[in-house]
């Protein structure tokens, strides 16, 4: 999962577009030419693929970079990148990947074999601390290499120039997505050697844009890579990144012209103003997100170890209400997974909103008088106010609940901590997934393996059952429906329990100027936040 | 005077190291972990310990305090945790923004300050005194993040008079000086007009008015002359204060400095970068409070430097 730093400003996510797994209706025959400008608040940390892990360098890095595979635009769907074709043997262990034909890096030398075979090694190198390392597992020869033994990835060969075999210790259906990570990019090696911990500023790929500039604290500039390996790609000449841009500011400039894409959203005291204005009507893009938002129970603390009461709190909350206080932003949630994910349970109703039902289950369970608790929280708007409609709600049933209003990191150090914070608010911090896939949800936040100190499953959640059917579903490769009911019925289960209380899905809006368009898809695109940067096309060129 | 310097310079290296260890045991103290921070929550616990290793975060804290003392004596100061680059070369590349800004943020202070000051001090208590008074009130009161937004939407955003944000061009300082400049502008107003009051009411400027010199030039060169002095000395010690509303102004403003990149640093916990503006904050604060005591006796002979 992404880091989210500073996402107070709630909206910003990995999204899923309306669309997921139908290929969108991208324009691809809109004409090339023109330029935007992007604006940020912050400056970029890195544009290092192996390194770089937080939404905003996370759609930069697709740009400049490409893996073996990656997603139809404005869509959930793999597709080969690099690739020219990808087989997977019968057992599912070993994937072989032949390269395309002629394809480049920025710096002209033609890509082979070797180059995935070094990057995949790169990234899982302990040396390169890459937040990433943990996704590539399932790669032969793993273990060793990510505790610093050996000489590289054992489960990699280049086989000739252009075919690259890979071999897994385990099936895993999630190989693909994997493949697709931004850490799975491809890098030349001599590039790497030679910028060595500077490559983040100085990025060598084969995406369809290259870095021309970038100014620290001011403006990065990705020019049009000329050799790229897809006809009519990028649309646009040149992608301008005004950083330090604070959202009010960034949203002025907007309206004055001097900005096509307010990177970091829309900033919620603009919020109902920008929906409710006639100009913006055709220029706001509104798509769902692989994201939830939700309360934990500790289920190692008292009296949370009871699942009566945890049911019971999940009966208490109001959540169309939270969904209205932060002016519809998001729809109710009653599962763990996102409903544009795999997976979801479409006729799934969960705990309906029944005060009087969780009384009665709370009085049954022996807290006829209900019983005092701790809600701990980020301190960043909109959370300490949707804290208290939550502390409402909770003394609505007799549960007297103390808000713990604090820094994010002090939060999450509290959540991973195992007997300190009986019930914890999400936001700000809440899951968003890396890639469209319901594993995704389950492994760091609802299974035993997160369930450590410092660990994400802030409710202590470990179910031992559970977790084996877990890597049983994701050991399923081929039979997709299989695999994704599997999860379903998982997740389900895990509401039976009552771990959590889901509260909503946050839904994504972002707003362009009148000198950019493209199908609504490419600008709620599920990998590129906050638009894919690639396929949006100029209006002045037509 | 040469023993009073390196007095005082020896006593400024003492107050930096003090700054160095305190920051650095604070930072130890937050219970955010950078390794969990650089490895974001999809990484492994192996992940997350490697990354911990490789930093030397496991280490105890003195031996990570005096690793890092040791690399800030030969001129080190370390790679970014995030960035990874080095925090010399982030710094160096921001300081010169702001320390470009913090100069025409002290011209604007000085020009609305004492202007205001002068004005109100000669209509005492008359209606320009107390609106202009009100008007410093405000300026002291006033949030800077307010007064930024303000500024920029009424003259870049409506009357389209300066950039909307951003660096670059003369018209790019406007706005971020007089919102960095307004708060010591209120601050100095007052004072220059208690000053002006009292130099007012001294003999020297009834002998001069007793001369027959005229008002201007009695308070050009009389009364201004000598009611700016304790202003002067102010001025180092006002760096203290740039350095805290540097960082909401320039964040306001897109300006590329070190309170941009000190933001950015504390909400990802990239402690060599925290640590590294820190230091350049401190250095320049105890710097601007040496250069005050060492310029006031030489403007103004009644202090003596001991």
């Amino acid at each position: 999962m992404k880091t989210i730093l500073l996402s107070g400003i709630a909206g910003i996510a990995l999204a899923a577009a309306g669309a997921t797994g139908a290929a969108a209706q991208v324009d691809q025959d809109a004409p090339q030419g023109g330029d935007m400008v992007v604006t940020y608040q912050d400056d970029v940390a890195t544009l290092d693929p192996a390194i770089g892990y937080d939404w905003q360098n996370w759609s930069m890095i697709k740009s400049l970079f490409d893996g073996l595979m990656g997603y139809e635009p404005g869509t959930t769907t793999l597709r080969n990148e690099l690739a020219e074709s990808h087989e997977i043997s019968d057992d599912g262990l070993t994937h072989t990947f032949t390269l395309k034909d002629g394809i480049t890096f920025h710096n002209g030398r033609e890509i082979t074999a070797e180059d995935v075979k070094y990057s995949l090694e790169r990234v899982t190198d302990p040396e390169t601390r890459s937040p990433g390392a943990g996704f590539f597992s399932m790669i032969e020869g793993f273990e060793d290499w990510n505790a610093g033994e050996g000489e590289g990835l054992s489960g990699i060969e280049a086989v000739d120039d252009k075919t690259v075999e890979i071999t897994l210790s385990r099936p895993d259906a999630t190989f693909g997505h994997v493949m697709a990570l931004n850490f799975a990019s491809v890098v030349p090696r001599e590039a790497v050697e030679e910028a060595g911990e500077d490559f983040g500023r100085r990025p060598v790929g084969s995406g369809a844009f290259r870095l021309a500039e970038w100014t620290p604290g001011q403006r990065l500039v990705f020019e049009r890579f000329e050799e790229y390996h897809r006809d009519g790609v990028p649309k646009l000449d040149r992608v301008t990144f005004d950083i330090g841009l604070e959202p009010t500011v960034a949203l002025l400039r907007l309206q004055n012209g001097g900005a096509d894409v307010p990177g970091d959203g829309i900033p919620p005291a603009q919020f109902l103003q920008v929906v409710n204005d006639a100009a913006y009507e055709e220029r706001l893009v509104e798509g769902g997100q692989l994201q939830t938002g939700y309360i934990t129970m500790n289920t190692r603390m008292e009296p949370f170890d009871r699942v009566e009461v945890r049911r019971a709190v999940n009966m208490a909350i109001n959540k169309d209400r939270i969904v209205q206080m932060i002016n519809n932003r998001a729809v109710p949630a009653n599962q763990p997974l996102p409903p544009t994910m795999p997976g979801y349970a479409e006729d799934h109703d969960g705990y309906a909103h029944d005060p009087e039902a969780a009384r009665e289950m709370l009085a049954e369970a022996g807290f006829e008088d209900g019983f005092s608790t701790e809600l701990y929280v980020m301190n960043v708007d909109p959370n300490p106010r949707i804290a208290q409609a939550i502390q409402q709600d909770l003394s609505e049933i007799g549960i007297d609940a103390e808000i713990r209003s604090l820094a994010q990191s002090n939060v999450i150090a509290a959540g991973g901590a195992e007997d300190q914070a009986p019930m914890i608010w999400s936001g700000g911090m809440a899951w968003i997934a890396d890639f469209p896939d319901p594993s995704n949800f389950y492994g760091p936040i609802l299974g035993c393996a997160g369930a450590v100190p410092g660990g994400w499953n802030w409710a202590w959640y470990c179910d031992e059952e559970i977790d084996a059917r877990a890597a049983e579903a994701d050991a399923m490769v081929g039979d997709a429906a299989a695999r994704e009911a599997a999860w379903r019925q998982i997740y389900l289960d895990i509401m039976e329990d009552a771990p959590w209380v889901p509260v909503f899905h946050e839904q994504r809006f972002t707003l362009h100027s009148d000198r950019i368009a493209g199908d609504d898809s490419l600008f709620v695109d599920p990998v590129h936040i906050p638009v894919n940067y690639d396929y949006i096309h100029a209006t002045e060129g037509q | 005077m040469t023993g009073y310097l390196v007095r005082r310079l020896l006593e400024s290296a003492l107050i930096l190291l003090g700054i160095t260890f305190v920051t650095f045991v604070l930072l130890y103290m937050v219970p955010a972990d950078p390794a969990r921070q650089i490895a974001g929550r999809s990484a492994t616990a192996a992940t997350v310990a490697n990354i911990r290793d490789q930093l030397g975060l496991n280490d105890p804290l003195l031996v990570q305090y005096g690793r890092y003392l040791a690399g800030l004596l030969q001129g080190d100061m370390g790679r970014s945790y995030l960035q990874r680059a080095e925090v010399s070369t982030l710094i160096a590349a921001r300081l010169p923004a702001s320390l470009m800004l913090m100069v025409t943020a002290i011209v604007t202070e000085l020009v609305i300050g004492l202007t205001i000051g002068v004005v109100a001090a000669l209509r005492r208590n008359r209606a320009a005194d107390h609106s202009l008074m009100i008007f410093s009130f405000v300026a002291i009161s006033a949030p800077q993040f307010v007064i930024g937004i303000l500024l920029l939407y009424v003259f870049a955003v409506q009357l389209g008079w300066f950039p909307i944000g951003g660096y670059g061009t003369p018209a790019h300082f406007v706005l971020p000086s007089i919102t960095l400049g307004l708060l010591g502008a209120g601050w100095y107003s007052r004072m220059m007009r208690s000053s002006m009051i009292e130099v007012l009411g001294q003999d020297l400027v009834r002998t001069a008015r007793a001369k027959g010199l005229s008002r201007l030039r009695i308070v050009t060169r009389h009364v201004m002359p000598n009611a700016i002095l304790p202003i002067i000395a102010m001025i180092g010690i006002d760096i203290g204060l740039f350095m805290s509303g540097i960082v909401v102004v320039e964040s306001v403003f897109g300006w590329p400095g070190i309170g941009q990149l000190a933001w950015q640093a504390i909400q990802r916990v990239d402690i060599p970068v925290i640590m590294g503006v820190t230091m350049v904050s401190a250095t320049a604060i105890v710097l601007g409070n040496l250069l005050a005591d060492l310029v006031a006796p030489l403007i103004d002979p009644r202090i003596k430097t001991k």
